[in-house]
């Protein structure tokens, strides 16, 4: 199993919950499409092509302050377990990980973490530089990948054009190569049914909206990504400030949203978010969807002050533990897919005994 | 169900438009609902720019045609148009000087610019002071967000990352 105790915090320091506006919002992620001038982009790149990269990268990254001490981590040299928990834990895309049996990682495929920040190699661009961050934080975000990105910068040769920015195999990152998500619980605006004139909403300002893991990726347990669709032609400040503008009217209909369910049927909602939470507490076998949603329940009902006593990090920590990679990696071996409810069932009954406060 | 656009293929996705205030929902075909711009999971699937490619190829302007298929394959990947429009993807920078007049149509119709505003790279070794502003701006940003959240370990580092920069 893939040693984690290299990469500080675990590359989960999000998870705690510390950042602003943590009880609505996970986390914030910035990220940045770059290339190195000279080489095929990894789509048509060859073998040694990924090799070159990759060592370039490394040698870029153990002389700058961002990234001193970082973890390298080869894709093309973990199990699938392992790949898929890194995927669990947002650090590295689905396309990196490669879960699909039969279609391995390439080789070079790497990911470079220190705390919030890191950068994958060879994904879809040569480098991905990302930073993940608690609560909604875009302009600490920035504050680090920009940082990270002038530091490569003065030793990678990136691949940029006088008039189209940073060059980027998919021309929709084009430009600033910048895309900023926030990921925002909002149960209050899907109760209310409110939620698709908000996200139709978004869409006409410019902005997208996916599932729980980025692209392609379902909406499960109301969790919504919020990010900027278009990278050319605004700088980053702008880009980022619009995403925070809209991200805080969001807000400001979510609790209007919770606002209308307390006044209008306090009684269907406390029984509802206590349900969910009996459920998790007692629940033998459940399954990720359901998991999901009844940790979504439960989180209204802090939200609310309803239920008293489970932090949000422990809810944070459900989140990411409860995926079958994480119950494996917990397990020490590679759980079958009929193994994995009742392992869920059992590590969040006894996460909830330690961690949650019993019923007043 | 059968499409309610065509009638003849089963529908697949169902669309809500909200008209005047009233949402109205109608169940669609693959192929019909790509023709309204809609991305279905199997259009995403195939390419990761979906519906939009489509969508762009049939709403070209008349007279440019040819300017939105160039033929020819990129010096520096080998990689054709046509590579391009499957994948979705570019193979190499050069692309994008080979193929400039058809990848400036698609940039404009979707980010609505050609021109970037952003940072700019300055290559290593060039003898100017850009990418250093940038670096020192983000190190002071960092500093100034650390001492707010009173994380004064992490704020005597980025001093330190300064101080070696000046």
């Amino acid at each position: 199993m893939i040693d984690l105790s290299l990469v500080s915090d675990g590359g989960i320091g999000w998870l705690d919950g510390s950042g602003p506006q943590s009880h609505l919002v996970l986390s914030t992620r910035v990220r940045l499409a770059r290339n190195l001038a000279g080489h095929p982009f990894p789509i048509r790149s060859t073998e040694s092509d990924r090799e070159a990269i990759l060592s370039e990268v490394e040698d870029a990254a153990a002389a700058i302050g961002s990234l001193r001490g970082s973890a390298s981590l080869r894709l093309d040299r973990l199990g699938r377990t392992d790949r898929q928990l890194l995927h669990e834990r947002h650090l590295v895309s689905k396309e990196l990980a490669a879960p699909d049996a039969d279609f391995p990682p390439k080789t070079g495929s790497a990911v470079l973490l220190q705390g919030h920040l890191g950068t994958m190699v060879n994904e879809e661009d040569h480098l991905r530089l990302q930073g993940l961050f608690s609560g909604l934080a875009l302009e600490a975000a920035w504050a680090g990948v920009g940082t990270l990105d002038a530091e490569l910068g003065q030793r990678l040769a990136f691949a940029f054009h006088p008039e189209f920015g940073y060059l980027t195999s998919c021309p929709t990152n084009v430009g600033t190569g910048l895309r900023a998500s926030v990921l925002i619980h909002l149960p209050g605006l899907v109760l209310t049914k409110e939620i698709n004139k908000v996200l139709q909403s978004l869409v006409q300002v410019g902005l997208t909206f996916r599932g729980l893991y980025g692209e392609g990726s379902e909406v499960v347990g109301n969790f919504f990504q919020l990010s900027n669709q278009t990278t050319l032609g605004k700088s980053e400040n702008e880009l980022l400030d619009h995403l925070g503008k809209i991200v805080r009217q969001v807000i400001g209909y979510e609790e209007q949203a919770r606002e209308v369910l307390l006044r209008d049927a306090p009684g269907v909602i406390e029984d509802k978010v206590w349900r969910a939470y009996g459920l998790l507490r007692y629940a033998r076998a459940v399954s990720f969807e359901e998991a999901m949603n009844l940790l979504s329940g439960v989180r209204l009902g802090v939200g609310l002050g309803l239920i008293p006593d489970v932090a949000v990090y422990t809810l944070n920590k459900l989140l990411v533990f409860t995926q079958p990679a994480h119950l494996s990696a917990m397990a020490g071996v590679d759980l079958a897919e009929d193994e994995l409810p009742t392992r869920r069932a059992d590590y969040v009954r006894r996460t909830l005994d330690e961690e949650a406060g019993r019923r007043p | 169900m059968k499409c309610e656009a065509c009638g003849e293929r089963d529908s697949v996705v169902s669309l809500t438009q909200v008209v005047e205030g009233e949402a109205r929902t109608v169940g669609l075909c693959e192929r019909c609902a790509a023709e309204k711009g809609i991305q279905t999971a199997a259009s995403v699937e195939q390419t990761p720019l979906g519906g939009f490619l489509s969508a762009l190829w049939k709403t070209a302007e008349p007279g440019s045609p040819a300017e939105l298929s160039p033929a020819g394959k990129c010096p520096g990947c080998g990689a054709s148009f046509a590579d391009f429009r499957d994948s979705g993807r570019l193979g190499c920078a050069e692309c994008y000087r080979v193929f400039e007049p058809a990848l400036r149509v698609l940039l404009r119709r979707y980010h609505g610019s050609t021109h970037h505003h952003g940072r700019r790279h300055v290559s290593p070794g060039t003898p100017t002071e850009g990418s250093t502003d940038d670096l020192t701006a983000g190190l002071r940003q960092q500093l100034r967000l650390a001492i707010e959240a009173e994380n004064f370990e992490l704020a005597a580092q980025l001093r330190d990352r300064l101080k070696e920069l000046a």
